[in-house]
């Protein structure tokens, strides 16, 4: 159990640690080829080391801009996730966490451009500098090369009556240098966490710019101005001993004069596949987008909650996933996550919506649940579902015992997934290796729930109708109630059924004393392994994971708690 | 897009662009390149850039993010009144404040960013917006029995509240008591020995 606990902690940290660990190793290797390597003496003659600070960055930014891609193709990742075999457990969790990766990514692609700008602004001027009268000997020699015929050059400026601005702006790698740096900057700019929040469109709109940032990055080294010594050439003049007589190199048959050429671009060969990928990934999303959702039930719950149920064809889920939603007539650019609440063996898919915001408030209203009057199905608005993504919630079926408990708005998972249960326990046919759940909801406003309890209460029918009354037992606590809510309870106390869920099984006021409970699942099981499942926040998760901690025995034939750490 | 505000992004982007060309600055100082005296412009126009951008402004609607401590700065900023309120003014001060560093190969970067700025910060002006200040709300005290408007008229044993209505109100409830001193159903006497 501790070993568990331990990868899964450190598992986002050794993937960081690999990431910069890469890097590093990179930027090392590069920067000390291009200090070392004899076709490019004469290059550092003239710019000295920012030639290799130069490189090393261009290949850490190769780098980086290939894994950029990566982690917001969604439906790779959903890819991914979907092969189980080598992507178990806490490996899975890893790939609920693409967009911070795509942010550490997008900061290493910042810091690497700032230091390939610098030194590549230190050797345009170096070369410009090479041309004037105080550069002396073999600098002069080298920057004259190129100006007689059968002389191939090293130095891409010609002369000093020039500035670098306009050297800059008159090659292939100048412009489009400028254009990607201004493209990265606005990317950045516009992602920071207010505008996010205040305008996502802009956000949106604007990282589109990436386009012209991949072009930019393709044909940046297509000018070829990196220049070396020809591999020809390094065979007939020799470095070591032609350095020092550069007069001689017009005339001397023993240094004849260096050979350059440019280094061929290479940043193509690095992002090609994740932006074929991308652009894959671009097309299933719109053809996803194509595709027919159909509405099959529209609901409108108490306390402004929608439930939509819908079909579309070819579609399978797990308990425990979300789909992204798209509403057209209201927002062409947002889609927003809902778990689904519905479960694999339905033939629709469902979610809840809760009005929280802009974009479900104009949901809520658009499918007419604040008018008093029937919609018209053909006047629905038309959905987009993109989905199902997320880590599923099938492990509940692998223990003997299972223990469920929901804090909140994490209930509705569970909903998917108690769904599952009562179909797969009602199944004659396949023995079930789950013989008994406890599910235990900690919830302080119930109202927005209530279509919950609903599905509690049609549990609770079907379970005793099929006479299985001792699979499921639910526990409800209320931690939020005030004066009148304790009188009206306290005056019905004595009826069979609770008077706030309509339950057989009485809720309960103020929060679950853990100890307890854990003891009582403890003493009633006590040699099986149990497998504890939550959604909610962090800080019960944490006096969980301790409950789990605690009452698991010793004794290797006794009962352990498994708490499972996915985050729905 | 219609609620974003404009100045919100021209703030973001011209405060990058202040500290990009202080990085050129100090690039084109330090290695002394020709024109070099362009970058310690550079780096002097970036300070002010950024100085001025940023104490965040407030948004029209909804609830502003403040940056680290920039209190400080608002106040400064605040002083100059409509120079830095009108987001014309800005425009114009950041577009000029860029063309000189544009003639150095080391800041040109910062002078493109900054006149992209100059450009969102017009479009923010000319959609009316406005720099205002983020001030913390005078913190309201609570008032120490504020609600209590009088001492209570009767003397305990006293009736809860809903039953303690002035009498010819409503017609009294069976079983509940009315207001009023209490009234002993049989007569009571102080018996002193």
């Amino acid at each position: 159990m501790m070993g568990s606990w331990i990868l899964n902690e450190s598992l986002s940290v050794i993937f960081v640690l690999s990431w910069l660990g890469v890097n590093l190793y990179l930027f090392i290797d590069t920067f000390c080829w291009y200090e070392d390597e004899e076709s490019f003496f004469y290059t550092r003659v003239i710019l000295g080391s920012t030639l290799a600070w130069a490189r090393a960055s261009a290949v850490c930014l190769n780098l980086n801009c290939m894994l950029i891609l990566l982690p917001i193709s969604r439906n790779f990742i959903s890819f991914m996730r979907g092969t189980n075999i080598c992507f178990r457990g806490p490996w899975r969790r890893q790939l609920d966490k693409n967009l911070k990766f795509h942010k550490l990514v997008a900061y290493g692609i910042a810091i690497n451009a700032a230091i390939h700008i610098v030194a590549h602004l230190c050797n345009l001027e170096r070369y410009h500098g090479s041309h004037s009268r105080e550069a002396e000997g073999l600098v002069a020699a080298l920057s004259k090369l190129g100006d007689a015929p059968n002389e191939t050059y090293l130095n891409p400026i010609r002369t000093f009556h020039t500035n670098t601005v306009t050297e800059l702006l008159m090659t292939v790698a100048g412009v489009t240098g400028l254009l990607i740096s201004l493209a990265l900057i606005l990317i950045m700019t516009s992602s920071t966490e207010p505008i996010r929040q205040a305008s996502y469109e802009l956000f949106w709109y604007t990282h589109h710019v990436f386009i012209i940032f991949f072009i930019g990055l393709t044909i940046h080294g297509a000018g070829r101005i990196v220049r070396g010594q020809t591999p020809a050439s390094l065979l007939l003049h020799n470095i070591t001993f032609c350095r020092d007589h550069f007069a001689e190199w017009q005339t001397a048959a023993r240094c004849p004069v260096p050979q350059f050429s440019g280094k061929e671009p290479s940043a193509w060969k690095w992002v090609l596949g994740p932006v074929v990928l991308y652009a894959c990934e671009r097309i299933i999303r719109f053809w996803r987008f194509q595709q027919e959702v159909v509405i099959t039930k529209v609901v409108s719950h108490p306390s402004r909650v929608l439930e939509l149920q819908m079909k579309k064809r070819g579609f399978e889920m797990a308990p425990g996933q979300y789909v992204l939603i798209q509403c057209p007539s209201i927002s062409r650019l947002e889609w927003h996550p809902f778990t689904l609440t519905s479960a694999p063996q339905d033939d629709f898919l469902s979610v809840h919506i809760r009005v929280a915001g802009d974009w479900t408030e104009a949901l809520y209203k658009a499918f007419g649940a604040e008018a008093q009057a029937l919609r018209e199905p053909w006047s629905l608005p038309r959905l987009a579902v993109d989905g199902p993504f997320g880590a599923a919630l099938t492990d509940v079926f692998h223990y003997p015992v299972t223990v469920c408990i929901a804090a909140g708005i994490g209930v509705t998972p569970f909903a998917a997934l108690l769904k599952s249960i009562r179909y797969r326990c009602c199944e004659s046919q396949t023995q079930l290796k789950l013989s008994r759940v406890y599910f235990y909801w900690i919830c302080r406003d119930p109202g927005a729930f209530e279509w919950f309890a609903d599905l509690l209460l049609s549990l609770e029918t079907r379970m005793s109708e099929e006479g299985k009354t001792h699979f499921l037992s639910y526990h409800i606590f209320l931690t939020g109630w005030d004066e009148n809510q304790a009188f009206h309870i306290a005056l019905h106390w004595d009826e069979n059924t609770d008077v706030i869920t309509g339950l057989k099984q009485k809720t309960f006021y103020g929060r679950p004393n853990w100890n307890n409970e854990f003891r009582q699942v403890a003493y009633s099981h006590p040699s099986s392994n149990i497998g504890v499942f939550f959604c909610g926040p962090k800080a019960l998760s944490k006096i969980i994971q301790r409950m789990c901690r605690l009452y698991s025995s010793a004794d290797p034939r006794g009962v352990h708690f498994y708490y499972s750490k996915e985050s729905f | 897009m219609g609620q974003i505000e404009w100045a919100m992004w021209a703030n973001e982007q011209a405060l990058a662009s202040g500290l990009i060309l202080i990085a050129g600055g100090i690039v084109a100082t330090a290695g002394q390149f020709t024109q070099w005296y362009l970058g310690t412009y550079s780096i002097a126009a970036g300070v002010l850039v950024c100085l001025l951008e940023y104490p965040r402004g407030r948004r029209a609607k909804g609830s502003t993010m403040e940056r680290c401590g920039q209190k400080y700065m608002t106040r400064a900023v605040k002083a100059l009144g409509p120079l830095t309120r009108n987001y014309y003014i800005r425009a114009f001060l950041h577009l000029g404040l860029s063309v000189p560093a544009g003639f150095l190969l080391a800041t040109i970067l910062g002078t493109a960013c900054l006149a992209i700025a100059s450009g969102i910060y017009l479009l923010a002006a000319v959609r009316g917006e406005q720099w205002t200040p983020i001030e913390p709300k005078p913190k309201e005290r609570p008032q120490v029995g504020g609600t209590i408007k009088q001492p209570p008229s009767n003397p305990p044993p006293r009736p809860p509240a809903e039953a303690r209505k002035k009498p010819g109100e409503e017609e009294p409830v069976v079983g509940v008591p009315t207001g009023g001193p209490q009234e002993n159903p049989m007569p009571v006497t102080d018996e002193v020995v």
